[in-house]
């Protein structure tokens, strides 16, 4: 059995690190719709891999969290990206394989994926 | 919902908008009895008796954006439709504890799915909440306590990479310790 005692290093590591991370309108947030529609659509892998390429590349200022329903449940599951300055984009039917470009285009590069948003896409 | 995984996550966000302090999450497994035992419990603010008695009719919500509210009635029926059953036991400004019991061997049960990216997912994003998740199977358990953990982190945040690393490494050795090859 692992146990929580390799915490502790985990912890003397990350002292003399900046560890708070401030939450403010020059970041950009992701929002991944989680209420029952979202999850049962398979929201929750969209959220785990965003999450995890925003880290992996290291990708600052953004912030990936999740939401309740958006109310275009046929759709989920949705994920919204807020940048500061910008109109909400709302990237809907997402896949994992969607939301890596989105990742790499939207976050990285700045340019949002049209095709992919409510309002590129053929509804 | 095709993995019970998936209602726990789904029911667990109600909790989440009761304000729950903590959330416990019990998956308990017996081989010999036949059974899987999935409990809820919260410290949020809990329902009234009329709220409690209609929380698992699909037409009936608090939201007032739309009219049905699917998360519960998809879970009881989950349960129930392996031969199972579903309780939900609330009391305003103490909580709720909602329980169901699946035939395991039974043809209709969905799988439990990936109950690690369950509560990965419930401790990483919601910071305020603590949860306390137990698994166990035929007797043998483990648990993961966001309070110890935060204990030990002394104010160090939980949803930092090496801590979340280190989290998904403890749910992953852990469960596959407690399965022993055995996929439910």
């Amino acid at each position: 059995m692992k146990s929580l005692a390799d915490l502790k290093a985990i912890k003397e590591k990350m002292q003399g690190q900046v560890g708070i991370r401030n939450h403010d309108e020059t970041e950009t947030r992701v929002v991944v719709g989680m209420a029952t529609c979202g999850i049962a659509a398979g929201a929750r892998p969209i959220l785990q891999t965003m999450s995890a390429l925003v880290q992996e590349k290291n990708i600052q200022g953004v912030n990936v969290t999740q939401t309740g329903c958006i109310g275009l449940c046929q759709y989920e599951p949705i994920v919204e990206v807020y940048r500061p300055g910008e109109e909400k984009v709302t990237y809907i039917n997402m896949t994992e394989q969607k939301a890596r470009e989105v990742v790499e285009k939207h976050l990285v590069r700045g340019t949002p994926v049209a095709e992919y948003t409510v309002g590129g896409s053929e509804l | 919902m095709q993995e019970i995984s998936l209602n726990i996550l789904d029911v667990a966000q109600n909790s989440i908008k009761a304000e729950a302090k903590l959330i416990e999450l019990l998956v308990e497994i017996d081989t010999m009895k036949d059974r899987l035992v999935v409990e809820i419990n919260d410290n949020g603010c809990g329902m009234t008796k009329e709220q409690t008695e209609n929380v698992t009719d699909p037409f009936f919500t608090t939201r007032e954006t739309r009219k049905v509210g699917l998360g519960v009635p998809f879970f009881k029926e989950a349960a129930e439709s392996t031969g199972g059953n579903f309780s939900i036991v609330s009391e305003v400004g103490t909580g709720t504890k909602v329980k169901a019991v699946f035939t395991l061997s039974h043809i209709d049960r969905v799988p439990l799915g990936d109950m690690n990216a369950t509560v990965e997912t419930l401790v990483f994003y919601n910071g305020g909440i603590d949860f306390l998740y137990r698994y166990c199977v035929d007797g043998e358990s483990f648990s993961l306590d966001t309070r110890e953990i935060r204990e030990l982190l002394e104010g160090a945040p939980l949803d930092s990479p090496d801590v979340k690393a280190f989290i998904s490494e403890f749910l992953k050795e852990n469960t596959a310790e407690v399965n022993k090859g055995r996929v439910f």
